[in-house]
């Protein structure tokens, strides 16, 4: 138990330090930095204009199409992974039935193809 | 152990505090970003539980596409967040309710004794630990043992993927696309066009 979870040191010392990072830069320029706050630096100056309107509105729906679809095909990712460790131990039977798996998404994939909801007009 | 203990409640504290942050954040695109640094803390959880697959695949799904899926409906959506916060105290009951039933089915499974559980006192639950990993375990046994359900489980994603299509395609009429192939076999008989003009007429 342990020593699987050693293998996992690296990585947290990595979370440390890049919170460190984060944290130290962001406090070194808030205390080193000068800091003179004007509420003109805050407006649209020069060129810009005021904000006509909020950002929220309403967007095509392909956005979400291209979501949806790339959770689906992420999915398919997930169950290629253990797949791909355990190859040599699950003989030619397990090799097969990921291929039958492999080609029902392919249908689909051949279909949004064919659809075209992977083009962008 | 004492760094085993520290990673969690390092991981416990985060998850529970940003998990707070989701529901009570003023901004709803602030609330995913919690909600994301929700997950990642919960798969640091797995890890250290031993399940290294549910944390791999709590940061390849939920982070990499749930989250960005619920981050686009909450940016594109056109809702009036402010509105949406005005039935608050309306459903604070029912929600309290919800909570309390919550805690107390949490308190009644850490208070029952363990020993004398409903499975007729057989060891407590615990993770397998094996010398072989979690991935390996599911990958020797979902692609042979299981393999009906592996493919339902593509069928049920031909579908998901089928059903998404149907839904939210529509072909927009009058929309003109690159063909480079044709363009590309055009020649001087498909785009000249060659007409006798009498003089004094038009075409």
């Amino acid at each position: 138990m342990s020593e699987f979870l050693f293998e996992y040191l690296p990585i947290l010392i990595f979370i440390f330090i890049a919170l460190a990072l984060a944290v130290g830069m962001t406090l070194l320029s808030f205390v080193v930095g000068d800091s003179q706050p004007d509420q003109e630096k805050l407006s649209a100056y020069e060129c810009g204009f005021e904000a006509f309107d909020d950002a929220r509105g309403r967007f095509d729906v392909r956005f979400y199409l291209v979501a949806i679809l790339f959770i689906i095909f992420d999915l398919e990712v997930a169950f290629l992974f253990p797949w791909a460790v355990t190859l040599g131990k699950i003989g030619l039977f397990g090799f097969w039935s990921m291929m039958i798996f492999l080609t029902v998404l392919t249908i689909g994939f051949i279909y949004e193809w064919k659809k075209g909801a992977l083009e962008w007009e | 152990m004492v760094l085993y203990s520290l990673t969690f409640y390092l991981f416990s504290s985060v998850a529970v505090l940003s998990a707070l942050m989701v529901i009570s954040a003023k901004n709803p695109v602030h609330s995913v970003l919690f909600l994301i640094l929700s997950f990642v803390n919960a798969s640091g959880l797995f890890v250290l539980l031993g399940a290294e697959f549910l944390a791999m695949i709590l940061v390849v799904v939920y982070v990499g596409a749930v989250a960005v899926l619920f981050l686009f409906v909450v940016m594109m959506l056109d809702i009036n967040f402010v509105k949406l916060r005005e039935g608050f105290l309306q459903y604070l009951p029912f929600g309290a309710l919800l909570g309390i039933v919550l805690v107390i089915e949490l308190g009644i499974l850490f208070l029952t004794d363990r020993s004398s559980n409903i499975y007729n006192n057989q060891t407590p639950l615990q993770p397998i630990v094996n010398e072989v990993e979690n991935t390996k375990m599911i990958g020797q046994i979902l692609y042979t043992e299981y393999f009906y359900l592996f493919q339902i489980c593509g069928i049920i994603l031909l579908v998901a993927m089928i059903g998404s299509i149907t839904l939210t395609l529509r072909d927009k009429g009058g929309v003109k696309r690159q063909n480079i192939d044709s363009q590309n076999t055009v020649d001087a008989s498909t785009a000249i066009e060659k007409k006798k003009v009498k003089i004094g007429e038009g075409i």
